[in-house]
């Protein structure tokens, strides 16, 4: 699948969320995942927004973006310029007989184990997203039984950031 | 604006609305009150501005529409929070559609009661935030005068849309101190700068170059009033000219050079010029669906030139050659700089002129062999064609004409011959019935002493009808037409052709109500008109009344349809001229021949 990374700087005010989502619905674009949280600057919160191109005129959402009065700035990340990463909770059920494969699994992932009790595992995953699919994929045959993922979140490589440069 | 003394003054969030609706210049506000806006009618009582009781809020919100078109400052209506602002929803979008300047003030319950479902509560910013161009939730009293101030900058700026401030009853009834002007507060708030020269030069050699090059006009012309611009460009490189139904008098119609409205139910010229062209210059314009039919067999052989303010516009759904972002007041006048520069740079033996030429006079026989056509028989029944058509000779263009959606509206357009911008209003995108009356009663107060003169069909008529009280109340001498076939006409029309005359829900009836007894009821002047010999001495009479509204019956015929006609969805290649052509005329069109 294709995607398309949106990096969109937002004035931290009520229902700015709101006007985001709400473009993205009434004009039929897809989303992919979405982050949102504080900058370094408390004025400002910032969305890391995937976008399937596929189905997704990127070039309409990053000028309908721009429409929208509480949106400052939207930068789309290529994939290869820029730091991608997601995090997941992901909760396998233990075959005890299979364990020490699983923690092999979580190792070579650098999967954290963040809870542990009688029957199941948590793992914590900080992942690009492409890892994070052969993860989850490895882990498939382990008897999966919950996942949450924070959806991606992006940074440019470099000494470049954000609020550098034109405001495109 | 500045007044020092202000600074020091406290005043409650009600007068600071009011106050800053005074300064912003707001000479008039159409509204209904109710609980959660009272504060704010309070100290209205006393306001330097009209205020215009309406009968319902949607017709506040039209008549702010009206307002806006006719003289193109920003309407504003003001309505209460609940039912009141839900009301005003469908006013929102269709100006939302239209790009229409308006600012529509809303009562909100108490802060502390937003979210436990109080009563005549509606959570509104949510409600409006897809059909605005913006719109907030004031918490902070001290924010009004800025919310204001931004609401206005918003609305009238750029591309030009509604906006919505939300002001809960508390929020009105608390203290702030007050100073104007405000500082405004919009870091992510772009108005697109001057248009590249690079492009405009670039536009300026494609339109030279171009041998059968047409301009494609919107609303936009209009809006950024560069109409004498555009005659300019186009009697310059000798271009043909289409108007969009929401650029209609952007161009005279008496023109050599115009071809009329393309479209969906646009002149054959028009729309067949737009197909065979090599190079359209969009201006203001959107590609809109009901212009460009199919949209892959649109234009197959025309390059793009698409200037317009909005940059989401552009590449939307036709992709340019060249793209002008920016305001059409400026690039207009350097287009025509830079199309005086290129030719004379590049040497007259090849002016654009001459290429042109006979392309120009292609379309002119495209116009005189295929133009609007229908037969009023001198006894037979009343055609709506006709009746605008002595509309027009009577005015010769001097009046604003209004209309709704539908069949009345296409016969309007098309019927109608133009010479001026602002002339002529009505629902373009969105297509709203019920909403040529309260906005003819805006545009009726954005221009006292001109003659506004609504056409309007049977069934939007119905919709709205009772703001004809406020105009009487209000003594503004609106002239309401209507035609009255007694079906939900363009519905009906398409029952005809597309669902094999299987007609469903469409009939409305001739004679309920008795719009002359109706129209005496609000205390306007009612007439009927049912014979064709009658229509001029008809609309004499009723041009003639100054004092109150009008409203004539016009008893037209009930199974006139509208043409031509290119079928939803299908290439404009297909437009179908109509009843009144034969045969061998309809293929010879299909053919782009000149019999």
């Amino acid at each position: 699948m294709s995607t398309h990374t949106l990096s969109v700087l937002v004035e931290n005010k009520p229902g700015v969320l709101a006007h985001v989502a709400g473009l993205f619905s009434r004009r039929a674009f897809n989303i992919t995942s979405l982050s949102v949280g504080p900058t370094t600057d408390e004025r400002i919160s910032r969305m890391t927004i995937v976008v399937d191109g596929a189905s997704t005129p990127v070039d309409q959402v990053h000028k309908q973006l721009e429409k929208l009065v509480r949106v400052l700035k939207v930068v789309e990340l290529e994939e290869t310029a820029a730091v991608e990463r997601e995090l997941a909770l992901i909760k396998v059920r233990i075959e005890p007989h299979r364990r020490a494969e699983l923690l092999d699994i979580a190792a070579a992932f650098r999967a954290a184990v963040v809870d542990l009790d009688h029957g199941t595992i948590v793992l914590e995953a900080v992942c690009s997203p492409g890892r994070l699919d052969k993860l989850l994929a490895e882990l498939d045959g382990h008897g999966t039984c919950e996942l949450v993922r924070t959806g991606l979140i992006a940074i440019r490589r470099g000494s470049e950031t954000i609020t550098d440069g034109k405001d495109s | 604006m500045f007044d020092r003394k202000e600074l020091l003054v406290h005043v409650t969030g009600a007068q600071a609305l009011v106050k800053s609706l005074e300064n912003q210049g707001v000479e008039v506000v159409f509204g209904l009150p109710g609980g959660a806006i009272l504060p704010a009618y309070d100290p209205l009582r006393d306001a330097g501005l009209r205020h215009v009781l309406v009968r319902h809020e949607q017709g506040a919100g039209h008549a702010a529409e009206g307002y806006a078109w006719a003289t193109g400052r920003t309407g504003v209506c003001m309505v209460t929070s609940g039912p009141g602002a839900t009301n005003l929803v469908t006013a929102l979008a269709d100006a939302y559609m239209d790009s229409v300047p308006v600012v529509a003030i809303t009562g909100q319950v108490p802060t502390a009661m937003i979210g436990t479902d109080a009563f005549q509560e509606s959570d509104i910013t949510g409600i409006t935030g897809p059909v605005t161009k913006h719109n907030e939730l004031v918490t902070d009293p001290q924010r009004i005068p800025a919310a204001i101030a931004e609401a206005f900058h918003i609305a009238g700026t750029g591309r030009p849309g509604p906006v919505l401030v939300d002001l809960p009853k508390d929020v009105l009834q608390a203290t702030l101190r007050w100073s104007w002007p405000p500082v405004m507060d919009l870091p992510g708030y772009k108005v697109p700068g001057p248009p590249d020269p690079a492009a405009i030069t670039a536009a300026a050699r494609v339109l030279r170059a171009a041998r059968r090059p047409v301009l494609y006009v919107g609303g936009g012309v209009i809006k950024s009033g560069s109409h004498e611009a555009l005659l300019e460009l186009a009697e310059l490189a000798n271009v043909p000219v289409t108007t969009t139904l929401m650029a209609r008098g952007a161009f005279p119609d008496a023109h050599p050079l115009a071809l009329g409205m393309p479209g969906m139910h646009g002149m054959y010229a028009a729309v067949t010029a737009l197909q065979e062209c090599d190079l359209i210059v969009a201006l203001g314009a959107r590609f809109d669906d009901r212009v460009t039919g199919k949209l892959a067999a649109f234009a197959p052989h025309a390059k793009v030139v698409h200037a317009d303010i909005d940059p989401a516009e552009i590449g939307k759904n036709r992709s340019p050659d060249v793209a002008i972002t920016g305001d059409l007041a400026a690039t207009l006048p350097e287009l025509v700089t830079a199309l005086r520069a290129v030719t004379s740079s590049e040497g007259p033996a090849d002016t654009a002129p001459a290429n042109t030429g006979d392309w120009v006079r292609t379309c002119a026989a495209w116009k005189r062999a295929y133009p609007l056509r229908y037969t009023q028989e001198p006894d037979g029944p009343l055609k709506p064609q006709h009746v605008v058509e002595q509309l027009s000779a009577l005015t010769g263009g001097d009046a604003v004409i209004v209309a709704g959606v539908g069949q009345h509206q296409m016969h309007a357009s098309q019927h109608y011959s133009f010479t001026k911008p602002r002339s002529w209003i009505n629902s373009g995108g969105l297509g709203t019935m019920g909403f040529a009356v309260p906005a003819a009663m805006g545009a009726q107060i954005g221009r006292p002493g001109e003659l506004v003169v609504a056409i309007d069909g049977d069934g939007c008529f119905q919709m709205t009808a009772q703001e004809l009280a406020t105009c009487a109340i209000e003594g503004l001498p609106i002239k309401v037409l209507i035609f009255n076939n007694g079906f939900l006409g363009m519905v009906r029309q398409w029952q005809e052709l597309f669902y094999d005359e299987r007609y469903s829900e469409v009939h409305l009836g001739t004679s309920i109500p008795d719009y002359v007894k109706l129209a005496e009821a609000y205390g306007c002047a009612g007439f009927r008109c049912e014979a064709p010999g009658d229509v001029a001495a008809v609309l004499e009479k009723a041009l003639a009344v100054t004092d109150t509204p009008v409203v004539v019956d016009f008893r037209t015929h009930d199974v006139e349809g509208v043409f031509p006609m290119v079928p939803a969805g299908q290439p404009n290649d297909g437009i179908v001229l109509g009843p009144e052509f034969s045969a061998a005329e309809q293929a010879a069109a299909t053919r782009r021949e000149v019999p």
